[in-house]
């Protein structure tokens, strides 16, 4: 018990020095744990987002649906199946029609999608209710983006052309009803949405979709004729790999942050350590082995990491879970990262990532205690007793 | 029992390479200190007092030549029972206190007696009665900070002969301190020599040292140049 009670001595008749340094490590815990929690916040919000506003439970689309392929869209609609017809009567799913039109919005025209969608569903999370409180003859919901790409605002009118179901052109003006903030970019850029009935009317395609949505947690009713079933698990895979290589992203930055952070420690314990080397000297001369003055210094700079992580702690954990709790506000300009991130983001903290970060800490904290420590006890007592460095 | 022979140096010597040059700092030195003696190695500075205390005190080997300590051959010691040798048997005294900064006045005294494995009832008694000794029982709590010079090498001489050696080194013990506490410090260290049996080596030019020696061992160039009793 030795080497335990002198550390410990060590530590506490440092006082303020003992208390500066851990204060300044438990910075790197508390940053590390922080900025790795934003961006699995952002990674998180970006699927449950998309999940909530876009694919739902997962999806049935029509053989010729194929969102990269504009091309197949003119196609890509039939009837609703008879299959899932009583889940849309439930309310547990939603049926869409997609088509492409051009919206000429103060003199200019800009190709777009629209979409047909029921003003009463509850199956997404998009503020189509507002679409059955439109005054207009044919009401039109836009989001934030593209309102502000367009210049449009709630109230305004605006031309939209497409073709019906023979190839017909035809145009009606529609009235904004509302612009919505959506975090996610897909329900907003070059979309927009006009109620379900209408679209067939305009488009002569009574009862019919391009896709059907399922509401989240609803089971698929198996193999549809003429539709494919797209598991949320399918749908998601985009993000989810948009998410990966971000990760490598993330990666590569909490390595550059835990770099840092080993730079800072390396620093103060090296440092430390060879201000002290007369002391090991000293040590040394007084009978101390070298084996002891090793143990002593590692394990003085292990309690100075675990003294670090217990001030982390004190103040970190109110402080992240108070940013957990309120979220962190993002700049304006977000909303072009390619992700549907909010305006606030909601960090996530893993287990994995705390606990990782504290030993991963710790063990530098430990490794650049011991490493200065054996080389100066290599040292001829009279040489470390001289202060003499290498 | 006084002459029973503590230090026993035969055709000592030491060479430090300097670059492409050798600069031997003892050069063939043949000495012995028995118990209780009360010695100086002295000589100017570069006279190779100090490597001589060094070797002495298993902090540093010879080039050639044997030194027995208390009949132990240092330079044949591993670091591990060369430690063991300092701890128990040998206490030392250096210009600079070489307090341990973040220690009280008692923990520094202590510590031999930690390293020994002392138990803690006599460890507290053996440091309360050392400090004592050199006058410091009232300044047992406070820092090496708070302290004088002088006061700084009496608890330097505390932790020399706390766990009572058989021979205390003493490198020039008085350099950093002023005429006063210098006469002080020897009158203690005379009285430690009487009470403990304990044979004390000072390496040395200071004349406020010299005068307080039994034995004189003048060192020049690396050679013994005088060995007198006094």
């Amino acid at each position: 018990m030795l080497i335990p009670t002198l550390a410990r001595r060590n530590l506490l008749g440092a006082g303020l020095r003992t208390w500066l340094n851990a204060l300044a490590l438990s910075f790197s815990f508390v940053v590390i744990i922080l900025l790795q929690g934003i961006y699995n916040g952002i990674n998180d919000q970006a699927e449950q987002a998309s999940v909530a506003a876009l694919y739902g439970g997962g999806q049935y689309w029509h053989a010729r649906y194929d969102p990269y392929d504009p091309l197949t869209l003119p196609d890509a609609h039939g009837p609703v199946p008879a299959a899932l017809d009583s889940l849309v009567a439930s309310g547990r799913a939603t049926p869409i029609l997609v088509r492409q039109a051009t919206l000429y919005p103060n003199g200019r025209f800009r190709s777009i999608l629209l979409r047909g969608i029921a003003p009463g569903q509850k199956t997404l999370s998009i503020p189509t209710a507002l679409l059955a409180q439109g005054t207009g003859d044919l009401p039109a919901l836009i989001g934030a983006r593209m309102a502000k790409s367009t210049g449009l605002k709630p109230g305004d009118a605006v031309t939209v052309q497409w073709r019906d179901v023979h190839g017909t052109f035809d145009a009606a003006d529609a009235t904004i009803v509302q612009v919505m903030r959506t975090t996610v970019p897909e329900i907003d850029n070059e979309q927009v949405w006009i109620p379900l009935e209408r679209l067939r009317r305009l488009t002569d395609m009574p009862d019919e979709a391009t896709l059907v949505v399922l509401a989240p947690g609803t089971a698929p009713v198996g193999a549809v004729p003429g539709w494919t079933f797209r598991s949320v698990e399918y749908l998601l895979r985009d993000i989810r790999s948009l998410v990966r290589t971000k990760s490598i992203g993330a990666s590569i930055l909490y390595a550059f942050l835990l770099f840092l952070a080993m730079l800072a420690i390396f620093d103060t314990q090296v440092l430390a350590i060879f201000r002290r080397r007369r002391e090991i000297g000293t040590l040394m001369a007084l009978g101390m082995t070298r084996t002891r003055v090793i143990g002593l210094f590692t394990l003085e700079g292990a309690l100075h990491g675990m003294l670090a992580a217990l001030l982390a702690a004190a103040y970190g954990i109110p402080l992240l879970a108070w940013l957990a709790a309120t979220g962190y506000a993002l700049p304006q300009g977000v909303d072009t990262f390619g992700l549907a991130i909010g305006n606030r983001i909601f960090p996530v903290y893993s287990v994995l990532l705390v606990a990782g970060t504290t030993l991963l800490v710790l063990l530098v904290t430990t490794v650049v205690s011991f490493l200065p420590t054996r080389r100066i006890a290599r040292l001829k007592p009279t040489d470390a007793l001289r202060g003499k460095a290498t | 029992m006084a002459d029973t022979i503590y230090v026993n140096a035969a055709r000592l010597e030491k060479t430090y390479r300097l670059g492409a040059s050798t600069l031997t700092a003892l050069d063939h030195v043949d000495l012995t200190i028995a118990k209780a003696e009360f010695t100086g190695i002295v000589g100017p500075s570069g006279s190779g007092k100090t490597t001589l205390l060094n070797i002495i005190g298993s902090l540093d080997a010879p080039t050639s030549g044997s030194v027995e300590v208390l009949g132990v051959d240092v330079g044949g010691l591993s670091h591990k029972e060369a430690a063991r040798l300092r701890n128990r048997h040998i206490g030392f005294i250096f210009q600079t206190f070489n307090l341990l900064p973040v220690y009280t006045v008692y923990e520094n005294v202590e510590f031999p007696l930690l390293l020994q494995g002392v138990d803690a009832p006599r460890r507290r008694k053996l440091v309360m009665d050392t400090l004592d000794w050199v006058g410091l029982a009232d300044r047992a709590a406070s820092k090496p900070a708070e302290l004088s010079g002088g006061q700084s090498q009496r608890v330097a001489i505390a932790r020399a002969v706390v766990k009572q050696p058989e021979i205390v080194l003493a490198d020039e013990p008085t350099a950093n301190l002023d005429a006063d506490n210098s006469h002080h410090i020897m009158r203690t260290m005379v009285q430690l020599n009487q009470n403990l049996d304990a044979t004390f080596v000072f390496a040395t030019h200071d004349e406020k040292v010299i005068a307080y020696l039994k034995r004189k061992i003048t060192l020049v160039d690396g050679r013994i140049a005088q060995d007198e009793r006094v």
